[in-house]
């Protein structure tokens, strides 16, 4: 769909209804209506506030530790005898991913917002896990909402947000997974609509989310530009990450945007592989509307949503943000696949490689790095945004390669 | 006729000092049959207009009774094209009741919205309640029904100031749907108390009827309503009567309209000896 007009300038989206042509959106019941609007204006209100943005900029250097490093990983440059390969280190901020940038913008904003209860909605419990860290941070109740199948298989999590001090609300309505979590998620914010405060994330649901958790995931483009530039002396060729809802690839895509020298990359997860059971809203979806947007979705002939499988549990969504879904009609991002199968080797090449234990959700980006540095060649620079650490993958992963632990 | 259809109704009902009865099932809940048989006894058990929900897998305003409705409808096989065929085979039998279509965008986009509502109107649906599709959304859907002469049933909630139902109710026809209580389906209980000066809020900013719906189970509770709404819409507590009818191995559609009927019965009554307001 390369014959849509590309925009001059990529960064002026989405408009003010919350689209990306014709994405985005606020697909809400009428109940929520006014709540979103509510949220739009105290966002656009603190995103123009300098003293917000300083506050928050405080909290990210010594609550999570930012800036993260951008790291070459010589090693797996060698290995694939292409592109030099740097790492954004993502997996070394507090909680381990790149999910507490955007839980710390948004608990600022709940709270400037008088809000007194914070509800999440998770798949693999990362979110999970960064949403009731920043509550126990600030003393704000917690409520998390997780599908009973991922509660099950993500048990350290859970345990850790209860450490943490949040209730987990195991869901059991649908296929019990993430996007049933994220149904129940709305159900109890159209239910208590005085006092609570629903921390999407990832840069999904209605408009101003995707807006919003890019912006605030955005540090990570504009660090590893910046990092880029003083270590290489230039821009690199391409930029690449793992895309679930799509936060960690939209945050750090967007400071390139721009850049159209700079190939911007998704990976999807093929699964079992793309004949089979997967979770590739684009590779393998159409649009559709679920969950507040309109945006590429996996749904059976008759429009059902259909369910999602990665051995990645953060990836296991039947959609993606709506921003990707535009970018990727317009040609400004291509969207690859990686299956259950690459990422695990992937995982095993850069923990023996390089030393560190990635995420099963970044391995399906690394897992596409052999194209990716071939493509463009031994003079390159790819950016890899390693979004987390594979410590809570390791039972998962001893399991799917036949060991006990 | 669609749009003629429900302005009737309601003129009639007026006429008579009384509030309608609006009966919401879900379409091939527990299957397609027992569904339409469902459909065609209703207005014999006296419901003034029927809501027809169709099933989606990701239902995000309903409570379990209405999920659970749904997955026992996509579990024997509902499909869009099947909620307009049990609209068509109710209508061959009924051309005075409104049937009012319920359920959620993806479907409708799926189908494509031209098509959709060229096909509602084909088989005699009057009026489509989208949740998830907010007037900021709802242009092509409003501009592709208008044309059919299908209404856009608009919903109004508690949490719609005067400000907001000036958005929600324009361009809009038929009635108006207040959502009686901040939630999902099914779940709260409405306050007849509360819900008066909201009706007449959303009767003032829009000229039309309004019916009030979500969180009405019982007769008493409808009868409340009725003294204060002019319509009434019962759901959740009639799926239910589908779920514990399979449980108790009855008659599935006896049982709905039996409680159809006790809350129609209640509705009523409701104003016998009150003014009309
Ligand atoms: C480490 C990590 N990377 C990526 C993701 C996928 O989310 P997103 O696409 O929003 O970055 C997750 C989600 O849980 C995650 O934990």
């Amino acid at each position: 769909m390369t014959s849509l007009a590309r925009p001059n300038d990529y960064t002026a989206y989405p408009d003010a209804e919350g689209r990306f042509g014709d994405y985005g959106g606020r697909y809400v019941p009428e109940t929520l209506m006014p709540l979103v609007h509510e949220l739009d204006a105290a966002y656009r209100a603190a995103k123009a506030d300098a003293g917000f943005q300083a506050e928050l900029g405080g909290y990210l250097k010594h609550y999570v530790g930012r800036p993260s490093p951008l790291y070459l990983a010589e090693r797996l440059t060698a290995h694939y005898g292409g592109a030099k390969v740097y790492f954004k280190r993502e997996e070394l901020n507090h909680t381990g991913a790149h999910k507490i940038n955007n839980c710390m913008g948004q608990i600022l904003l709940a709270m400037r917002m008088g809000k007194t209860r914070i509800i999440a909605e998770t798949g693999a419990g990362q979110h999970g896990v960064a949403t009731a860290t920043v509550c126990a941070r600030f003393g704000l109740p917690c409520v998390v909402y997780m599908g009973e199948v991922d509660v099950a298989r993500q048990e350290p999590n859970v345990f850790r947000m209860n450490l943490l001090g949040a209730e987990v609300r195991p869901v059991t309505s649908g296929s019990a997974t993430l996007k049933d979590a994220m149904n129940e998620a709305l159900r109890d914010w159209v239910t208590n609509v005085e006092d609570t405060y629903y921390l999407i994330g990832s840069a999904a649901g209605p408009h101003p989310y995707p807006e919003m958790v890019r912006d605030f995931q955005a540090v990570i483009g504009q660090e590893a530009r910046a990092q880029v530039l003083e270590m290489e002396g230039r821009l690199p060729d391409a930029v690449v990450a793992c895309v679930g809802g799509g936060s960690n690839a939209i945050g750090l895509f967007h400071p390139f945007l721009n850049d159209e020298g700079v190939k911007l990359i998704g990976v999807e997860a093929a699964g079992e592989g793309m004949q089979g059971r997967h979770a590739a809203a684009i590779n393998g979806g159409r649009p559709g509307v679920l969950h507040g947007n309109k945006t590429y979705l996996l749904q059976d002939g008759e429009g059902q949503i259909t369910e999602a499988h990665s051995i990645s549990a953060g990836l296991d969504y039947p959609g993606i943000g709506p921003e990707h879904s535009w970018l990727h009609d317009v040609g400004r991002a291509k969207y690859l696949t990686a299956t259950d199968q690459e990422a695990l080797a992937a995982f095993q090449l850069c923990a023996e490689l390089e030393g560190i234990i990635p995420a099963l959700e970044s391995s399906h980006a690394i897992a596409r790095l052999p194209e990716i540095v071939a493509e463009v060649g031994k003079d390159g620079v790819v950016v890899l945004n390693l979004s987390g650490r594979g410590d809570k993958d390791v039972a998962t992963v001893a399991a799917a390669l036949g060991r006990k632990i | 006729m669609s749009k003629a259809r429900i302005d009737a109704r309601f003129a009639a009902l007026k006429a008579e000092g009384r509030a309608g009865f609006v009966a919401y099932v879900m379409a091939g809940d527990p299957d397609a049959a027992t569904a339409l048989a469902i459909l065609k006894g209703l207005p014999g058990a006296g419901a003034d207009l029927i809501e027809l929900g169709f099933p989606f897998s990701d239902p995000m305003a309903e409570g379990p009774p209405i999920q659970r409705a749904a997955q026992r409808a996509l579990a024997a096989g509902m499909t869009l094209s099947g909620v307009l065929e049990l609209a068509r085979a109710f209508r061959a039998g009924d051309a005075a009741t409104p049937l009012i279509l319920m359920g959620y965008m993806n479907l409708i986009l799926h189908r494509g919205i031209e098509t959709f509502a060229h096909d509602a109107a084909q088989v005699g649906v009057d009026g489509v309640i989208v949740v998830d599709c907010p007037p900021e959304e709802a242009a092509p859907l409003a501009k592709a029904l208008d044309a059919a002469d299908v209404a856009l049933i608009r919903l109004a909630s508690p949490t719609s100031d005067d400000e907001r139902l000036k958005v929600v109710v324009k361009g809009t026809s038929g009635f108006v749907y207040y959502i009686s209580v901040a939630g999902v389906t099914g779940v709260k209980e409405a306050d007849a108390a509360a819900v008066a000066p909201a009706v007449e809020r959303v009767r003032r900013a829009s000229g039309l009827p309004v019916a009030v719906g979500f969180g009405i189970k019982t007769p008493e509770r409808a009868a409340a309503i009725a003294r204060v709404a002019d319509a009434v819409v019962v759901g959740s507590a009639l799926v239910d009567e589908v779920a514990a009818a399979l449980e108790m191995n009855e008659d599935v559609s006896a049982r709905v309209l039996l409680k159809a009927e006790s809350l129609a019965k209640a509705v009523r009554a409701a104003r016998i000896g009150q003014t009309t307001v």
